[in-house]
């Protein structure tokens, strides 16, 4: 047995915040062998980057080690001051973070920045620093390395801002690296060559690598251990294997089943004690539509040109029969959330037409559609839970509002009567209505919204990524309450999103968005079983399932 | 295709300049008509004296064209601005323009001394405040930021010649820009430090910075405070951002980390403010011109409203309305320079 090259002895960490001592971290053990992958799990709030942050020692101001030891190399890390630390930080240790964009300064060019790394730990000259930033940006395979030796952080996508900074990172060769969500908010596919090309890179220089994440998937396929943190506190370790074959903790399990996989059915996401509660409703099979029914969004060849540019959609066509719901997938900047907006009519279509329900609704001006009788029939869930509600509207004024605007009902009790009917619908609990925006847990914002959206009994809802934001568990349950709502009210649904695991689920029809167009479309299941063109091949594969996974492969 | 950085900025420049004549002109027909409206007549205060006949007023009013209908009078305005001329004060009995290019180094080189010894102190203030917020030190410099801003600049600007000319008698008595008895260097810019300086008299520089510093830093103490809370503010987010936490993690030195990386973010909401501070002192430094006899444009322009002299006035807010314009620009340029996504936009 090699000897560990980090170990972390019963971590305490907490912050302090204006209600007082928040614990963060509450008695964290685990040990990084050298060379090592060790895969970081949980939710938000478990602690997990807290913990990272506190190993590399970039904790806010608020935050400090209140107890146990981080020994890396034998040496107390928790104990370092002053030049020691830097001798550390992004020589013996580095990181990397979520949102890679931020990450870099914006206005320094990144073939200095990553000089900048070189020159703190090397005394050589500028030009030899140059020289090794453009070697680096080779090895983490940046095009054209000396072109984007001069370019911006804001020149740059985000797969390839995350290159440079794990070319930032890797500068010094250090022992361990730790990634924080380090392709959170990437497309999948680009997360997937992010991720192998750190785990390239971690292998050829003996890296061992913390990976930091809320994606089980993800932990199971680079990864030989997992450890599951939940509220401070690591409850399981084990490999990836019999953490998904036998998960021991009840929060593992949740965490399991809640991870979609490529054969998990919506009813799955969720253990026995919860899945009780909705089961009654779940059963109810949909009407077929008899035939000549007219559907209920037919859309023709829709195309939109912003300013000068490409077409941002074009020649986009599809229908939804009532009761329907239909996946929009695609990667960032194929135009699925453009078509989306247009189809709710909250922006114009350079060309083309949408009919609702037998009428063409695609030439009313966006601005003049709230007048429209159908604005109350199309409604929409929006990405961010946290941004798409009024931070000064209680959760009664957000659900009220559009049934005052749309149905014209005035205040009373009435109005009363159908908003706590509708957050009785999307299970949110009545006393929290009171409550503003920053007072509700991110599900249940996630509900307000959604509850929002249904109010005025809309037969067409259309859903932007409307759980990218969520935690896994969460996600599990506005799954599962969207198929409710769906079955038990037939809206159609138009889910928009780049999770194709959860659109295969939820939709009984999936369409495949590139570049503004539509590559290939058909029944959920079969597209995604034998896809027809090579990228929506590439999008299946890229996706980590948790089957795939690396032990997996060695236990064959 | 993006064009690259200066290039583009100097583009958007130009475009900024042609767009904002629409407004130098709208200014210019508002301050006329605003002129005309308020109460006192020229002619009155112009006439020989108190027992000046009608007849007499009568007569100044025409050959000062006051007779014509207001309409008639905006032309006739416009088409001598349009040839340059700005018409010609009764006060001074010169030509505006003249008294314009007399008076404005003396104010331009006040307004800069006085942004420049601001800037020098409220950026290492908020600096200094961002880097320990709450701390004693972030209070202090909050103090002396409120103590700033709540003592008018005539107030402040009579306690130092107090101080320094009658207690200390360090400083020079407080009549103008140069000692009455001193030789003034031959003009080239107006400003006389630099015209010292280009004559390489040394002693005569030394004589006309000692007679800059009090107005300087009388309005100097009055900016302090927005410049340094904003220095603090974006500081403080600067800070707190993930491509500071990026540098702490790959080790880079203290000073690299706060100069370099922070700073140089932080700075860029300073030098908008930087500009709107130095546009509002230009034209609000006319108490401190008061207090300390300086011959600048501000109290010209006062001097000229308070005896209904219209084309000075009108002159001194053409200039300043230029000036901001010539302001905002050069804030644009710098910003463009300093910030790389600008440019994009």
């Amino acid at each position: 047995m090699s000897e560990d090259l980090l170990r972390i002895d019963d971590l305490h960490v907490s912050f302090s915040t204006r209600r007082g001592l928040v614990e963060a971290v509450r008695g964290v053990t685990l040990t990084v062998k050298a060379g090592e992958m060790l895969g970081l799990v949980g939710e938000s709030g478990s602690g997990k980057s807290v913990t990272g942050f506190a190993t590399t020692r970039l904790l806010d101001a608020a935050g400090r080690v209140t107890g146990g030891k981080i020994l890396f190399r034998g040496q107390d890390v928790t104990k370092l001051r002053g030049d020691d630390l830097r001798q550390l930080q992004g020589a013996a240790m580095s990181m990397i973070f979520q949102n890679p964009r931020a990450a870099l300064n914006p206005i320094r060019a990144i073939g200095l920045q990553i000089a900048d790394a070189i020159l703190t730990h090397k005394r050589i000259s500028k030009d030899a620093a140059r020289a090794e930033a453009l070697e680096l940006l080779r090895a983490v395979q940046i095009r054209d390395p000396e072109a984007r030796m001069n370019a911006y952080p804001h020149e740059l996508s985000g797969g390839m801002c995350q290159r440079v900074m794990i070319a930032i990172a890797i500068s010094c060769n250090p022992a361990l690296l730790i990634a924080d969500e380090p392709t959170t908010g990437l497309d999948v596919t680009t997360q997937k060559v992010v991720m192998d090309l750190l785990a390239e890179i971690a292998a050829a220089r003996g890296m061992a690598t913390i990976l930091i994440t809320h994606d089980l998937g993800l932990a199971a396929r680079y990864c030989r251990r997992i450890a599951v943190m939940e509220r401070g506190r690591i409850v399981e370790e084990a490999s990836p294997k019999t953490l998904f074959r036998a998960p021991q903790h009840a929060y593992t399990k949740r965490l399991v089943a809640a991870s979609p996989t490529a054969t998990s059915r919506i009813e799955d996401l969720v253990t026995e004690e919860e899945r009780e509660r909705t089961a009654a409703v779940v059963s109810k099979p949909r009407p077929v539509p008899a035939h000549g029914t007219p559907p209920l969004l037919e859309v023709r060849k829709l195309a939109k040109r912003f300013d000068q540019g490409s077409a941002a959609v074009a020649d986009f066509s599809m229908t939804i029969a009532g009761g329907e719901s239909v996946g929009l997938v695609g990667e960032s900047g194929s135009g699925k959330s453009t078509t989306s907006r247009m189809i709710c009519r909250l922006i114009d279509p350079s060309e083309g037409d949408i009919v609702f329900d037998g009428q063409s609704i695609g030439h009313v001006a966006a601005r003049d559609f709230h007048r429209s009788r159908f604005r109350k029939d199309i409604q929409m869930v929006f990405q961010d839970p946290n941004e798409s509600l009024n931070p000064r509207y209680t959760a009664f004024d957000c659900i009220a509002h559009p049934l005052m605007r749309l149905d014209g009902m005035r205040g009373g009790e009435a109005l009363r009567k159908r908003v706590e009917e509708c957050a009785e619908r999307v299970g949110l609990p009545l006393d929290l209505l009171p409550r503003f925006p920053h007072q509700l847990s991110g599900g249940q914002k996630a509900r307000v919204g959604i509850a929002r959206a249904i109010a005025c009994r809309p037969r067409l809802l259309v859903l932007d990524e409307p759980t990218a934001a969520l935690d896994v568990s969460v996600q599990a349950v506005v799954l599962q309450l969207l198929d409710r709502l769906r079955r038990e009210n037939d809206i159609a649904l138009l889910f928009v999103s780049h999770d194709l695991n959860v659109v295969r689920m939820l939709c009984d029809r999936t369409i495949v968005l590139r570049n503004g167009g539509i590559v290939e479309q058909g029944e959920s299941r079969a597209l995604f079983d034998n896809p027809k063109t090579d990228y929506t091949r590439k999008l299946v594969e890229a996706i980590p399932h948790i089957e795939t996974g690396p032990a997996l492969a060695a236990a064959l | 295709m993006v064009k690259t950085g200066l290039g583009a900025t100097m583009v958007r420049a130009g475009r900024r300049l042609l767009s904002s004549l629409p407004a130098l002109f709208g200014v210019l027909v508002f301050t006329f008509l605003l002129m005309r409206v308020l109460p006192g007549d020229p002619a009155v205060f112009f006439a020989s004296g108190p027992n000046a006949g009608k007849e007499e007023i009568e007569l100044i009013r025409k050959q000062m064209g006051l007779d014509k209908s207001v309409p008639e009078q905006l032309v006739f305005y416009l088409s001598d601005i349009g040839r340059g001329n700005l018409g010609r004060s009764m006060m001074t009995g010169q030509p505006v323009l003249k008294d314009l290019r007399e008076r404005l180094p003396a104010s331009l080189e006040l307004t800069f001394t006085a942004l420049l010894i601001a800037l020098i102190a409220a950026v290492p203030l908020g600096v200094i405040a961002a880097l320990r917020p709450g701390s004693a030190v972030d209070h202090g410099v909050r103090l002396f930021c409120a103590l700033g801003v709540c003592v008018p600049t005539f107030v402040s600007g009579l306690l130092l010649i107090y101080v320094f000319y009658y207690l200390l008698g360090l400083a020079p008595d407080p009549t103008g820009r140069i000692d009455v008895f001193a030789s003034v260097p031959p003009q080239r810019t107006g400003f006389l430090l630099i015209d010292f300086l280009l004559a390489g008299d040394f002693e005569g520089w030394w004589a006309a910075c000692k007679q800059l510093i009090l107005p300087a830093v009388s309005m100097a103490l009055f900016v302090i405070a927005p410049l340094a809370r904003i220095t603090r503010a974006s500081m403080l987010v600067s800070l707190g951002s993930d491509f500071v936490r990026t540098a702490r993690s790959v080790g880079l030195s203290w000073h690299k980390v706060v100069v370099t990386y922070a700073l140089r973010n932080a700075i860029l909401p300073v030098i908008t403010i930087a500009g709107i501070v130095f546009s509002t002192m230009l034209g609000a430094n006319v108490l401190v011109e008061k207090v300390f006899s300086w011959p600048g444009v501000a109290s010209y322009a006062l001097d000229a409203l308070l005896s209904s002299d219209y084309a000075p006035v009108q002159g001194f807010v053409l200039l300043m309305a230029g000036i901001f314009v010539l302001v905002n620009l050069i804030v644009d340029v710098c910003y463009g320079i300093a910030d790389p996504r600008v440019s994009i936009e």
